[in-house]
């Protein structure tokens, strides 16, 4: 039973920045994951000193980033953009493959984008996917595959 | 397909982006109050100097060669795990400290969170804190001061964990025969700072 407290939060950022930034740029699209990271950070960093060291650090910021992600998702849709709508992304580097693949990405529902961008851009396991979304090991599996199935018929 | 989304991003760039986007967090950070030991860096005559500043005041100095890791893990468990590089937080003390250094100033004006010292170490580095610039006190006079006048090992210890170097001067202790003795941050920098201050070693021989 340790109650120790967790790393200095400029350690936990140093080690969990890259992961982070990686699944919102996908998560959100590259115009919005700065924003997304900050909203991200600085929530974890409001509840940090409740925080403790046995608590899987990892597994929390990803499910701050998540909620992060998925709430970005309703304010847009509330928003003025239609839904339904591609979003327009300004993609760094706009390799002509890779442009079908991020309007595809944007089409899918608020979840099940981001379980696919668990799963396959930041390698986590189901039982963490699930862990992370408040679901079921099933039920992460499921988004998963609902979004890669979408993403084929995309892109076909 | 799913090789494709693992290369949409790569690591590299979303560190990058990750890096630029840490600078605006913590000045966010520090805006909302959020951030409860703020760190930042000073050069100075005696390498490059770290400070940490909590809500409460000046916590601790630590010299170029410190083991920062180690520090920053203790100020997590024994101040808060909020730590993050500041730039506001640490502006009065890291003036200050330059001030100190260019001759311009004498006297610190900073609040201290004593946090980080050991009780007896509090007594002994509070009477340390009244040794004025330009002058030395011995380890014997410090162990007096505070009433433990056969204490004087002891209050060598507690100097050698004093936090709070520089500000807390306790480089102005020194042996009974007014030679150097010890200093957590090498000797060479308590020369160099009793130097600064005129040398009052060589007055007191």
């Amino acid at each position: 039973m340790r109650t120790q407290s967790p790393p200095p939060f400029e350690e936990f950022l140093a080690e969990h920045g890259t992961a982070v930034m990686r699944f919102l740029i996908v998560a959100v699209g590259p115009e919005h994951a700065d924003d997304a990271y900050q909203e991200t950070f600085l929530s974890a960093l409001r509840g940090y000193a409740r925080v403790r060291d046995d608590s899987r650090l990892d597994r929390w910021i990803l499910r701050i980033a998540s909620r992060t992600a998925i709430d970005h998702h309703r304010r847009r849709l509330r928003g003025p953009t239609p839904s339904g709508e591609v979003p327009d992304y300004p993609v760094h580097d706009p390799e002509p493959p890779d442009a079908g693949l991020w309007a595809a990405v944007g089409t899918l529902p608020a979840k099940q984008r981001v379980a696919v961008v668990l799963r396959h851009v930041l390698d986590r396991p189901y039982d963490e996917i699930g862990d992370v979304l408040g679901c079921s090991n099933d039920a992460a599996r499921a988004n998963v595959s609902a979004g890669l199935k979408t993403l084929r018929e995309t892109m076909r | 397909m799913t090789k494709d989304l693992r290369t949409l991003v790569s690591a590299a760039d979303a560190r990058s982006r990750a890096q630029a986007a840490d600078e605006r967090l913590r000045a966010a950070a520090q805006a909302a109050g959020e951030v409860d030991v703020a760190l930042g860096t000073l050069d100075s005559p005696i390498g490059e100097l770290w400070v940490a500043v909590t809500p409460r005041g000046l916590a601790c100095i630590a010299f170029d060669g410190e083991d920062r890791e180690v520090l920053a893990r203790r100020f997590a468990s024994v101040l808060s795990p909020r730590v993050l590089s500041a730039s506001r937080m640490t502006e009065d003390a890291r003036r200050q400290l330059d001030e100190y250094f260019d001759g311009r100033r004498q006297r610190f004006d900073l609040r201290l969170d004593r946090r980080l010292m050991t009780p007896f170490a509090r007594e002994v580095l509070g009477a340390t804190a009244r040794v004025p610039f330009g002058e030395v006190a011995t380890y014997g006079a410090v162990a007096a001061r505070i009433g433990k006048p056969k204490a004087a090992r002891a209050v060598g210890a507690a100097l050698g964990s004093n936090p709070i170097p520089i500000v807390v001067p306790c480089h102005r202790v020194v042996g009974a025969s007014g030679t150097l003795t010890g200093y957590a941050g090498g000797l060479e920098r308590k020369a160099f700072l009793l130097h600064l201050e005129g040398d009052p070693t060589l007055f007191q021989m």
